[in-house]
């Protein structure tokens, strides 16, 4: 059950991060653990950072797709954040584009996308915006 | 009978290229036309280590055949001819004819050294075969430096041709200029994916203004290349689309609908701004 991963609680969001190599075993304990807390503890929004992973295989993206479907159905947004372009290359070129997976640059961003600021940093980001 | 025959002729060489080494390069080294940056006395120098590793190969075990592919002194000597002529500006053809030139020197050379006609016949012919693949491998090292300069080029122009320039805070673009191939494509997004880590950039520009025509395998490539940057976490705009391109695309039936186009870079550049700010505001992006 335990993928022996850190998975960080913020408020309603979940945190967690993915090592440099996963494999399958491990990729299974998290949709696990991940769908058993986002349905007992009223998550909204999964984040997944994989700016560690550097290799990825259609398995593991498979997973990542499915635990965004599942998720989904539990009423949180997840979101894959800070991939690395060889992994991205690797998914282009094994043609799966993770539809219906939200993407980020980083962690940062993608709790921006869920919702959470930094106070007074909307006017710097883009001074011409408005 | 044969095997002792060919060694009594190339004993007979051998002994000739030692005694007469220095009149054979001059008689050589004679026969070249003569230009103006490359002195006699290079062309002798060239010549004198050229006989030196055919003697010693001469008196080797190699068969004759080989001697050319497989002795490393010959085949160095031979190399470093043809590479120093290539780098004068020579013609191939004028490198080949100069190692062909040999030929007659020789021949002339072992008339003096030797009266036996049946001698003299094997030894033309063991000259002959000796220098007419001498002759070849100058002209494959010569097309070998072609090819590796065209190669080297080629890579350069694919460096050159692809910048990944930053616009404004988190903003990258890639003004693509000539045909999109596919290894074109993967140096594209080779550096614009690193580019994006580097910068954390939210939107990715690709300009096509300078690529002349949009067919199904060009806009297969940009669709990968949407794809990835979007994996990457990042909004990815196409930009610079004439109307003769539109036209192109909606004829071919390519649907790019699902990715944001625009006409010029500036009008990319302000949809850019204008994603910025709706990603600054919580709530504000489709999911």
């Amino acid at each position: 059950m335990n993928a022996g991963l850190p998975i960080l609680r913020l408020g309603d969001i979940l945190l967690g991060g993915l090592p440099s190599d996963l494999d399958d075993k491990t990729a299974l304990a998290l949709t696990d653990e991940l769908t058993t807390r986002i349905a007992n503890e009223g998550i909204r929004g999964v984040i997944i950072d994989i700016s560690r992973l550097e290799i990825i295989d259609s398995f593991v993206a498979r997973v990542l797709l499915q635990l965004a479907g599942t998720g989904r159905l539990l009423g949180a947004r997840m979101i894959v954040a800070g991939m690395r372009p060889a992994v991205a290359l690797t998914l282009t070129e094994l043609g799966l584009q993770l539809t219906g997976v939200r993407t980020a640059r980083n962690a940062e961003q993608a709790m921006e996308l869920l919702g959470w600021r930094r106070p007074g940093e909307a006017a710097e980001e883009a001074p011409h915006a408005s | 009978m044969l095997g002792t025959d060919d060694s009594q002729v190339r004993t007979v060489l051998a002994r000739m290229l030692e005694e007469d080494r220095s009149a054979l390069a001059r008689d050589w080294a004679g026969q070249e036309p003569r230009d103006g940056d490359r002195s006699g006395q290079e062309l002798r120098r060239e010549a004198v280590e050229l006989l030196v590793a055919l003697r010693e190969a001469l008196t080797g075990t190699l068969p004759v055949s080989r001697i050319v592919d497989q002795d490393p002194a010959v085949r160095d000597a031979l190399t470093s001819l043809s590479e120093r002529r290539a780098r004068a500006g020579a013609q191939p053809s004028a490198t080949a004819m100069a190692i062909l030139a040999l030929k007659r020197t020789m021949l002339s050379a072992i008339e003096r050294h030797t009266d036996d006609s049946a001698l003299r016949y094997r030894a033309a012919l063991l000259v002959n075969e000796l220098l007419d693949s001498a002759g070849v491998l100058t002209f494959e090292v010569y097309s070998a430096g072609r090819e590796r300069i065209i190669r080297e080029q080629h890579s350069q122009m694919l460096e050159l041709s692809t910048p990944v320039v930053r616009l404004w805070r988190h903003v990258l673009a890639v003004p693509l200029i000539g045909t999109l191939d596919s290894a074109r494509t993967q140096v594209v997004m080779n550096s614009l994916l690193e580019a994006i880590q580097a910068n954390e950039a939210r939107v990715a520009i690709i300009d096509i203004t300078g690529v002349p025509t949009v067919d199904t395998a060009v806009a297969h490539h940009l669709l990968q290349t949407v794809s990835a940057v979007r994996l990457m976490g990042a909004e990815c705009v196409i930009s610079g689309i004439r109307p003769s391109i539109a036209q192109t695309i909606t004829q071919l039936g390519i649907d790019l609908s699902h990715i944001v186009t625009r006409g010029s870079l500036a009008d990319a550049l302000a949809t850019a701004m204008q994603l910025l700010g709706d990603s600054a505001h919580p709530g504000a992006v489709t999911g």
